[in-house]
């Protein structure tokens, strides 16, 4: 990529969301600042090869986003909506300070996370909005075709416009209600950065997560109290510490017992870790902890083991069944299992495995991890059966390369 | 915005019938903070007849247009500034109906 294109890759990441937020907060209209905004977009990548990257470049966006959103209501405007289209065309307030911009965002995510929306549209319109990922992408990520996905953003949008949903932050009533919906969706926007799906795409999109991360830190400052979204900040992090580790120079998934723990991020660990002593004093004071906090927990011991062979499995097979309680999926009891292999023994994990095959036939990492156990109770034809099965699934090129490697490896 | 908001009752599993009082009062603060436009329970679904004139004679069916266990009760038409305050008051319709409720924006 040259110079410019990495430019605009990066500016796009930075400002999307920021540009679609203002225009959404001036123009009131989720659809119109979508495509100005992408309009604005696709001019910058005409205009800025040949002119050069402009010193501010959020302001120009937002600027020549603007006027194509004035120009498309100009057009559009069949009734006599003259003082309306006045109001917005005459923008008589001044330009927010830099703190409120921030606030715009949040009033995008709650609009987009609105619980009158079913979960699919709230994702993806807060990945196309916020995330500024395209239909395709997000239709990737969810394993839905293109055309699905796009009629799922435009209904979306159009509930939001036909039903009145209001482009405001919750009042403080609603507002705990409101954020565990904005959670759930910021922890699967996290998920596809940590290991996007797609051939041609970056497998472990940093801009993704550390949106999610963002985003979930400026909730967390709205809602400093609320052990779910210190739960989800501290996973995230605790998460993304291990992120330069995971992936090889060659672009092949490293898998946790093979990464380099020197190579995590002990200031992101070390919050994490923070963070989760907290939940736990709350826990031990009585405050029942959810899914977030126990995942976090999870991951803590992880980060705390200098080496997987220090890892106390125990203590990770402990918070499983606790989440299990909470939540009997069978993709939790899945990764209960792998913490059970360490315990009992692969044999007792398989047997365990076993059992979710129906629910989890089309999951590659069911398959992965089928393949793995059976690999090391000596089944070599099973296991490069099984391989081949999750590499069939997988979509995620560095994760397809760590398990075409470790199938060749079979003897 | 008006909103259609229609009370949806269930024959195998039917609200209370103890309902009209608390009702009443509802009504009383939706027409006093503005909210109220029109409201009324609706008679049994056996008390409907469904005319088709779409083709060369219209056509009398006695009953709802589609037989189902769960059915209009009743109907609100409310005027509020957006959906979340439709659907805070709805909430509070549907403790107070004992019964599901729709909310649905006219054109």
């Amino acid at each position: 990529m040259s110079d410019v294109e990495e430019a605009i890759t990066r500016v796009h990441r930075e400002e999307w969301a920021r540009v679609v937020a203002s225009l959404t907060r001036r123009f009131g209209d989720l659809d119109i600042a979508e495509e100005a905004a992408a309009e604005a977009f696709a001019t910058a990548v005409q205009r800025w090869p040949a002119g050069g990257v402009p010193p501010n470049p959020g302001a120009w966006l937002t600027t020549t986003a603007n006027r194509k959103a004035i120009d498309r209501i100009r057009r559009e405007n069949k009734r006599d909506d003259k003082h309306k289209e006045a109001q917005m065309v005459y923008d008589d307030d001044p330009p927010e300070p830099v703190g409120a911009i921030d606030d715009d965002r949040l009033r995008l995510i709650f609009t987009c996370c609105h619980p009158a929306l079913a979960m699919q549209s709230r994702v993806a319109l807060t990945l196309r909005m916020v995330g500024g990922l395209t239909a395709p992408e997000i239709a990737r990520a969810f394993l839905v075709q293109e055309t699905a996905m796009e009629r799922r953003i435009t209904r979306a949008k159009a509930k939001i416009k036909a039903a009145g949903i209001p482009y405001r932050v919750p009042s403080a009533e609603d507002l705990p209600q409101r954020v565990t919906g904005v959670l759930a969706v910021l922890y699967l926007v996290f998920n596809e950065g940590y290991l996007a799906t797609g051939p041609d795409t970056d497998p472990v999109r940093h801009d993704l997560t550390t949106e999610a991360i963002r985003l979930t830190r400026l909730i967390r400052a709205l809602l400093p109290d609320d052990g779910e979204v210190a739960g989800l900040l501290a996973l995230m992090l605790l998460i993304e510490a291990r992120r330069t580790a995971r992936v090889s120079t060659s672009g092949e998934l490293v898998s946790l017992d093979e990464q380099d723990r020197g190579a995590w991020d002990a200031e992101l660990i070390a919050e994490g870790h923070r963070l989760v002593r907290q939940r736990l004093a709350a826990a031990a004071a009585g405050i029942a902890p959810g899914r977030y906090q126990i995942l976090a927990a999870i991951n803590a011991v992880h980060t705390s083991a200098r080496d997987i062979r220090d890892t106390d499995w125990s203590q990770v097979l402990t918070l499983y069944d606790q989440l299990l309680r909470l939540d009997p999926s069978p993709i939790i009891a899945l990764n209960r299992a792998i913490a059970v292999a360490e315990l009992d023994g692969p044999q007792v994990a398989l047997a365990a495995i076993d059992r979710l095959q129906n629910q989890l036939a089309g999951y590659h990492a069911y398959h992965a991890t089928r393949a793995d156990l059976l690999r090391r109770l000596g089944q070599s034809q099973q296991s490069r059966a099984a391989y081949d099965k999750a590499i069939e699934l997988a979509g995620n090129t560095a994760e397809t390369a760590y398990l075409t490697r470790r199938r060749d490896q079979l003897r | 915005m008006r909103y259609l908001v229609s009370v949806i009752d269930d024959k195998s599993n039917p609200g209370s019938t103890d309902r009209q009082p608390a009702i009443s009062a509802f009504n009383e603060r939706l027409i006093a903070e503005g909210y109220w436009v029109f409201a009324g329970g609706l008679a049994d679904t056996d008390a409907a007849t469904v005319i088709d004139n779409r083709g060369e004679e219209a056509v009398f069916s006695d009953g709802p247009f589609v037989e189902s266990k769960e059915y209009l009760a009743g109907i609100w038409v409310w005027e509020a500034p957006d959906l979340d305050v439709a659907l805070k008051l709805a909430a509070e319709a549907s403790k107070v109906c004992d019964r599901k409720i729709e909310v649905r924006p006219f054109q």
